[in-house]
């Protein structure tokens, strides 16, 4: 549970000595329960203090990173249940199951998948996160033989290493040396074995508990064993059960800071019918996963969950943006209108939307606004009339079109006139108030 | 150490709503905690998925959302039974598109008789659209409410600019009424207090607090809703207590990921397979953020959410 500034008072020097750089040791306690501070500012703390501070201030879900190089994915560190309190921090991996019963060729080509996953949407770079190689033949000379070709065919991309077998793991862990995998992994009867490999191999260690009370007692030890970076998995395969687990297990290290349970945690999804599978996922995604194994990447399957991982994880308090430019709707010529309006992405998804309805071919210039819609943006002096005219000029749309009109949105008719004054030579038509309205307006030009 | 599961309990449930008459009702909402947390509280009634039908044949629909339902969508009676009796609908949703004024402009009394004609040959629920031109809805909803007085339909939707109409013609004829207002919590607020203060019956009403696909909104709607259903259990809010509606066909199929031919966007895969997926995972999110009541198009895609519900009971 995080401290409040003054039970944080009550634990520091009490000198009032300003060498952290703030007026007074409670000043500071203060700054630190805001977590604005570092405890390391204060040369005079206590090893006690400083033992009891740094625990309750480790955020409540250990951060953990898996893999390592530009395709290391961050993990944990997350701080609340519900998206609109606070910004999901670190959005969960999805990984593809390859079993080593498969065929050297049906190995390299899941693999050449996940390096090939990659696609752009909206400015970031999406792509599956990891592969996790599953020890399905219980054989460990043939795990370590699929583990060879994932190594030499997707050296960047993290691996989960599936195996209750410590040989078969130890045997494995080898080819990822300094690679960071998951090691997945440690139950109640191999959990020595596991920490050992995971702690010499520098591996996170994957825990398999059936419920939660069997999975708090496994972490506890495992950590006495000194192994800090784990993932867990409550057993949960059943959509029901995947709610309810990871729902208890999100609430405890969050409102309860119970540390036994504050790790990422791991879901196994795989089920025969791709859809069905991508449902569930859609589930893990909206309620708590970490990682997300899947039993086939297909591309249609990774843009609908790589887009919905987007949206769950995009800041809530800051708006969604498109870059500024102008774009194309439909393939328009040289005759084709000109609409304009703001940067925030929903009125650009709105607007471009409606403009493609009405199959009108057109233009659409998006104007940042700094992702404000058109109204706040006009009341905020971001859509001003000498910032519309600057932008149009600077576009160099005006050697793509034969007309000089340009259509603004219904909601700022009051611009027209002085946008007319700073763009010598241009008509300025009031479009519609509303987006939907699009169409019909169209519609009524063409007629 | 021992884990002792942090429980919640809640001062706010939301309201059952029961649609449909004659043997044909169903009932939804009625659950005390978050949607599938049965595991800390009672959640008597599932989700319910409608099938969406129109007035006039889908021409605007892509492609790939028109060839489930070719041959039989010239026709709304056709196409309703067969998805009640073929697809197994639980109810349907039709959409009076073809009374908009810049589609066909069907006349209320055209729209009248449609639904008559419907509900002389289907028994499960029906839920009555308007086009969403809030004008052209006041006299259409009036006239269609009239036509199925007593059914127990829902009529939608009513909102802000036409709402006084569309929930009176609701109370007089014993309909359920869907309450729209554009993706915030205080509209939707505002909206429901206004309508209960007409004497219209707050257990009677179906909030919508308006879908987006996802890719294109999903997570304002997403927050929206989650947000909603809180106040509802945590403040017991009453005016937040109805059940929620993701009106989800609608909005999905009309995104570039559900249209755009493989083609095109090689990266993007099976055009086919994507806009099922499309319409099934923005419909699976909603029911996590809180929606008691879907509209969706597909029936690759209403089945695939029906099993997933089915997994989360």
């Amino acid at each position: 549970m995080a401290l409040s500034g003054v039970e944080i008072f009550k634990l520091l020097p009490k000198t009032n000595c300003k060498k952290c750089g703030h007026p007074t040791c409670l000043a500071f306690a203060m700054k630190l329960a805001q977590r604005q501070a570092s405890l390391d500012l204060c040369p005079d703390v206590s090893e006690e203090a400083k033992k009891i501070l740094g625990e309750a201030s480790a955020p409540p879900i250990r951060p953990i990173t898996m893999g390592s190089g530009d395709k290391a994915v961050k993990m944990g560190e997350e701080t609340v249940l519900f998206r609109h309190d606070k910004k999901f921090v670190n959005p969960c991996a999805f990984a593809v199951e390859i079993k080593d019963t498969l065929s050297e060729e049906e190995v390299s080509n899941i693999a050449e998948q996940v390096v090939n996953s990659e696609i752009d949407r909206v400015g970031q770079k999406l792509r599956v996160d990891a592969i996790a190689l599953t020890n399905e033949s219980k054989d460990a000379g043939k795990l370590e033989a699929a583990a060879k070709i994932v190594a030499a065919k997707a050296p960047a991309v993290p691996v989960i290493i599936c195996t209750e077998n410590p040989q078969a793991a130890e045997g494995a862990l080898k080819l990822f040396a300094d690679k960071r995998p998951v090691i997945y992994g440690a139950n109640a009867s191999n959990a020595e074995a596991m920490a050992n490999i995971a702690k010499t191999g520098k591996a996170i260690l994957g825990v398999y508990a059936g419920g939660l009370d069997e999975l708090s007692t496994l972490t506890e030890k495992i950590k006495s064993l000194g192994v800090e970076d784990m993932v867990i998995d409550s057993g949960a395969r059943k959509a029901k059960d995947i709610i309810e687990h990871n729902t208890l297990i999100r609430r405890a290290a969050v409102k309860k800071n119970f540390k036994p349970l504050g790790y990422p945690v791991i879901n196994f999804m795989q089920r025969e019918n791709s859809l069905h599978e991508a449902l569930l996922a859609v589930i893990g995604v909206s309620k708590y996963s970490s990682i997300i194994v899947l039993s086939s990447v297909e591309k249609w399957k990774n843009l609908a969950l790589f887009t919905l991982r987007q949206n769950i994880y995009t800041d809530p308090q800051v708006p969604m943006q498109v870059e500024q430019k102008i774009y194309n709707i439909g393939d328009p010529n040289p005759d084709s209108p000109l609409f304009i309006t703001t940067n925030f992405s929903l009125t650009y998804f709105i607007v471009s939307g409606e403009i493609e309805n009405s199959k009108v071919a057109s233009r659409l210039a998006v104007m940042d606004s700094e992702g404000l819609s058109v109204l706040t943006a006009w009341a905020a002096g971001k859509f001003t009339a000498s910032k519309i005219a600057q932008f149009i000029q600077e576009s160099g749309v005006e050697k793509d079109i034969q007309h000089k009109e340009l259509i603004i949105p219904g909601y700022v008719a009051i611009l027209s006139g002085s946008i007319e004054d700073k763009l010598p030579g241009w008509k300025i038509t009031v479009g519609p108030r509303e987006a939907n309205a699009i169409p019909a307006f169209l519609k009524s030009r063409v007629a | 150490m021992a884990f002792t599961p942090t429980k919640e309990t809640y001062s706010g449930k939301v309201y059952p709503v029961t649609i449909g008459t004659g043997g044909g009702e169903v009932t939804l909402g009625g659950e005390n905690v978050l949607t599938f947390h049965s595991f800390e509280g009672s959640t008597p009634n599932r989700p319910l998925i409608a099938f969406e039908i129109q007035d006039v044949p889908p021409s605007d629909w892509p492609d790939n959302v028109q060839k489930p339902f070719e041959g039989i969508s010239d026709d709304p009676v056709k196409w309703a039974k067969f998805c009640q009796d073929e697809l197994k609908a639980k109810a349907i949703a039709l959409r009076l598109i073809g009374t908009h004024p810049d589609r066909e402009n069907r006349s209320p009394e055209d729209a009248a008789k449609t639904v008559k004609d419907l509900l002389s040959s289907i028994n499960v629920p029906l839920i009555i659209l308007g086009s969403n031109h809030a004008e052209k809805d006041s006299s259409v909803l009036v006239a269609v409410a009239e036509a199925a007085k007593d059914k127990n339909c829902v009529i939608g939707k009513a909102q802000e600019a036409n709402y006084k109409t569309v929930a009176a013609a609701a109370m007089a004829n014993n309909h359920k009424l869907i309450a729209m207002s554009e993706l915030d919590i205080n509209l939707s607020k505002q909206l429901n207090i206004l309508i209960t203060q007409m004497g219209f019956e707050k257990e009677r009403l179906i909030t919508d607090p308006m879908c987006s696909a996802l890719g294109y909104g999903l997570e304002y709607t997403y927050s929206v809703m989650e947000r909603i259903r809180l106040a509802a259990l945590t403040q017991n809010d009453v005016t937040m207590q109805p059940p929620m509606l993701g009106d989800v066909g609608m909005y999905v199929w009309k995104v570039k990921e559900t249209q755009a031919p493989e083609s095109d966007m090689p990266q993007w895969g099976s055009a086919e397979e994507r806009g099922i997926a499309w319409e099934a995972a923005t419909a699976t999110s909603l029911l996590i953020a809180g929606a008691e009541l879907l509209i969706m198009r597909h029936p690759k895609a209403v089945e695939a959410v029906e099993k997933v519900i089915e997994e989360l009971n």
